[in-house]
This record gives structure tokens, C-alpha cells and sequence, in this order.
């Protein structure tokens, strides 16, 4: 099983990377806990499972892409 | 319909002529409206002097590309163009521009306003401020009033 991790933004700074890949993990939230070595996770972390937004209770399948970041700034 | 990331520079004026000469609809064009989101230099009571916009490229694509669709099904709009800048932004450099076009004014005028409230609100982009005392990230949107 593989799933890409992504961090972005003030998160990628604070766990320190921006990219990373794990062997395991049943849902997002778990996905967290393991690629950031059960860091505590800020209240206002948005997740996104296949560039889709998601909840940290979604589930992750093998070959997914579960992205971490905190609220959006653009426009 | 049209919207993509530039990285280097926009020049939305242009791109809204440049747009209205390639489409095939323009001779229906009875109303244009549009939004030009444009970077201060001071936020918070705090002079920005440099920002630097990140972003997740495949996500904010598909997410623009969803919107365009989604804003089509709900109005009767002849066509839009959304860009946003990402990269290193100066004062006064605009970030986004949205474009929608239609018959009648109502249509456009409400898609517009409905397309710049959704993208500030769920596209993945995030601004980095350079301040006197550093940087910071922006932590939130404002409500725009």
C-alpha cells in the first residue's frame, strides 16, 4: 500500500515537509497521525483526498493522494 | 469558458479583450462583468511591502475547472474567464481577474459575484505576507466588506 502525503503552506513549514509517502493508514485522519508522527493537528486543518475536499474520517485507499493545509488565502 | 494559473505576470485588461477577440460568441455579448482582485500594500494595520502566493496546482485547476461548470448550470452566461496569478506579487499587481459574459446584465453580474466568493472561500491558494517585522502567512480571508 502506498499513499501520497502532501502538506501546504504555514503547515508544510511547521511539520517540516512538504511531500512524503506511507505505507498504511485507513483514513485521512489516521494518514495524519502517521506521516506527521501524531503531531497535533491544528483545529482549522483542512484535508483534501484526490484533490477533492475531505474529512479527516474519509477513507484512504491504496495509491491515494491525501493533502493537508490550513484555511485558503487566494483570490 | 477558460481559467488557468499564471505564474509570471496578468494583465487583466488585456485578457479580457484578448478573450472577447477569440470568442466565437462575442457578437452575443450584451453584458460583461468583471472582477479584479488586485494586492494591497498594507493589511491589518501593517505595511506589506511582498507577497508570494502558493498554491496546489492539480487541486486549484480541477477546482477552477469545477466552478466553471458549476457557474454555467446555475446561470445563463454566453462565457467566463477566471485567472489567477501565483508566484511573487508586488503592490498594486492584480492576483485574480473573473470575467463573465452574457445577454442580459443580471446574469453576468450575479455569476461574477457568486464566482469570487466561492473561489476566495475553497480554491487552494495561500498568501505569504512580507512585512517590516517578517513574514506571515495570512491566516484568513477577510468578508470583503
Amino acid at each position: 500500500m502506498s499513499i501520497q502525503v502532501k502538506f501546504f503552506a504555514s503547515l508544510r513549514e511547521t511539520i517540516g515537509v512538504g511531500d512524503t509517502t506511507i505505507n498504511h493508514a485507513r483514513s485521512a485522519g489516521e494518514a495524519w497521525d502517521i506521516a506527521t508522527d501524531k503531531a497535533k493537528r491544528p483545529i482549522n486543518v483542512l484535508v483534501a483526498i484526490n484533490l477533492e475536499y475531505a474529512q479527516f474520517t474519509s477513507p484512504v485507499e491504496d495509491g491515494d493522494e491525501v493533502a493537508f493545509f490550513p484555511p485558503v488565502t487566494g483570490g | 469558458m477558460s481559467s488557468h494559473i499564471e505564474q509570471l505576470t496578468l494583465d487583466p485588461w488585456q485578457a479580457i479583450v484578448d478573450h472577447q477577440q477569440e470568442s466565437a460568441l462575442a457578437n452575443q455579448f450584451g453584458a460583461t462583468a468583471t472582477f479584479i482582485g488586485s494586492m494591497r500594500d498594507f493589511n491589518d494595520n501593517a505595511d506589506v511591502s511582498h507577497m508570494v502566493l502558493e498554491h496546489y496546482p492539480a487541486m486549484t485547476q480541477r477546482y477552477l475547472n469545477q466552478l466553471e461548470q458549476q457557474v454555467k448550470q446555475r446561470w445563463n452566461l454566453l462565457d467566463t474567464l477566471i485567472i489567477h496569478r501565483v508566484g511573487d506579487i508586488s503592490p498594486a499587481d492584480p492576483i485574480v481577474l473573473i470575467a463573465c459574459w452574457s445577454a442580459h446584465r443580471r446574469a453576468a453580474l450575479d455569476a461574477c459575484s457568486w464566482l469570487i466568493e466561492e473561489l476566495k472561500h475553497n480554491a487552494p491558494f495561500w498568501k505569504k505576507e512580507t512585512r517590516e517585522d517578517g513574514e506571515r502567512w495570512v491566516k484568513n480571508n477577510t468578508d470583503g466588506l
